[in-house]
């Protein structure tokens, strides 16, 4: 669709201000691994009460918009179980080890252009690159 | 409280902007990391807006305090180790496999889909796994 550039700009500046405000505000990288996966290890404990508005907001205005439009947006998410777990564990897994995903690595780490973050999302892109053109061209499972 | 006012703030511009930039859809991300099929630029175009105002940002914290107390980040490291390149490239398959990473597969919990629950129960596994498992790693990369 022609538009999807539009949406895609429109939302990206709304992704970017979500993370000035954390940051301006609360002095902490917005980074949905780091702050969802501190509230699942214990790790942010101290700071789990901001964690969990953080994570309330993320889900509870999707909904609220949902509600108010009468529709959510098309997933197109595989029906594939093994597939979902094994792509969960290996985001889980993958996004703590390396210290985080494609919000703090890439929105936040890019934007302060640190090393770390530009090598991580240099990483995880390729990484994905090479998981499509495997799965999807090459065997045609995904 | 202004914190966790704040923290919702955030946390609604960010799942508002992940719905409306379609990057709650895998097919787009997907479509975005197949380079050699029908390729959907439209997550490069989200990643380039989201990067203003967080540049802005982190130009207008130089110098302050944040607005709710405490400080900011410490300076980043340059130190590129093994744990940032092995966990980016399982991240980076995991992400491509079912076309969700972390913020996304937390903003399209609220479609109510039972394929979005089993892969938001597996990443927290992952998850809390990942402090056990990666100080065995460490203690095996010590004695290596």
């Amino acid at each position: 669709m022609e538009a999807d550039w539009i949406w895609g700009l429109g939302g990206g500046l709304l992704i970017g201000l979500g993370g000035a405000v954390y940051l301006l505000g609360n002095g902490r990288i917005m980074g949905a691994s780091g702050i969802l996966g501190g509230l699942l290890d214990g790790s942010g404990r101290n700071t789990a009460a901001e964690r969990t508005a953080f994570i309330a907001g993320v889900i509870g205005m999707p909904l609220l918009i949902g509600l108010l439009t009468g529709g959510t947006p098309d997933t197109h998410v595989t029906s594939n179980a093994a597939v979902l777990v094994l792509a969960g564990l290996l985001v889980g897994f993958g996004t703590r080890v390396a210290n985080g995903c494609t919000s703090g690595h890439g929105v936040c780490g890019i934007s302060r252009l640190s090393l770390r973050g530009i090598a991580a999302t240099a990483v995880f892109m390729l990484a994905g690159f090479l998981t499509l053109a495997v799965l999807r061209q090459l065997l045609g499972v995904i | 409280m202004l914190r966790i006012m704040l923290a919702l703030l955030a946390g609604s511009l960010f799942g508002t902007g992940l719905m409306l930039s379609g990057m709650t859809d895998t097919a787009k991300v997907q479509g975005f990391l197949d380079i050699f099929g029908n390729w959907d630029p439209t997550l490069a175009f989200v990643m380039g807006s989201a990067l203003l105002p967080m540049a802005l940002a982190w130009r207008l914290a130089e110098g302050r305090k944040p607005a709710a107390g405490g400080s900011f980040p410490a300076p980043p490291s340059a130190e590129l180790d093994r744990r940032l390149v092995l966990g980016s490239v399982l991240f980076g398959a995991g992400w491509g496999l079912a076309g969700l990473c972390p913020g996304p597969a937390m903003a399209s919990l609220s479609y109510n889909s039972w394929q979005g629950a089993l892969f938001m129960a597996a990443m927290a596994c992952g998850m809390m796994a990942a402090p056990r498992l990666s100080r065995h790693l460490d203690r095996a990369a010590a004695n290596a």
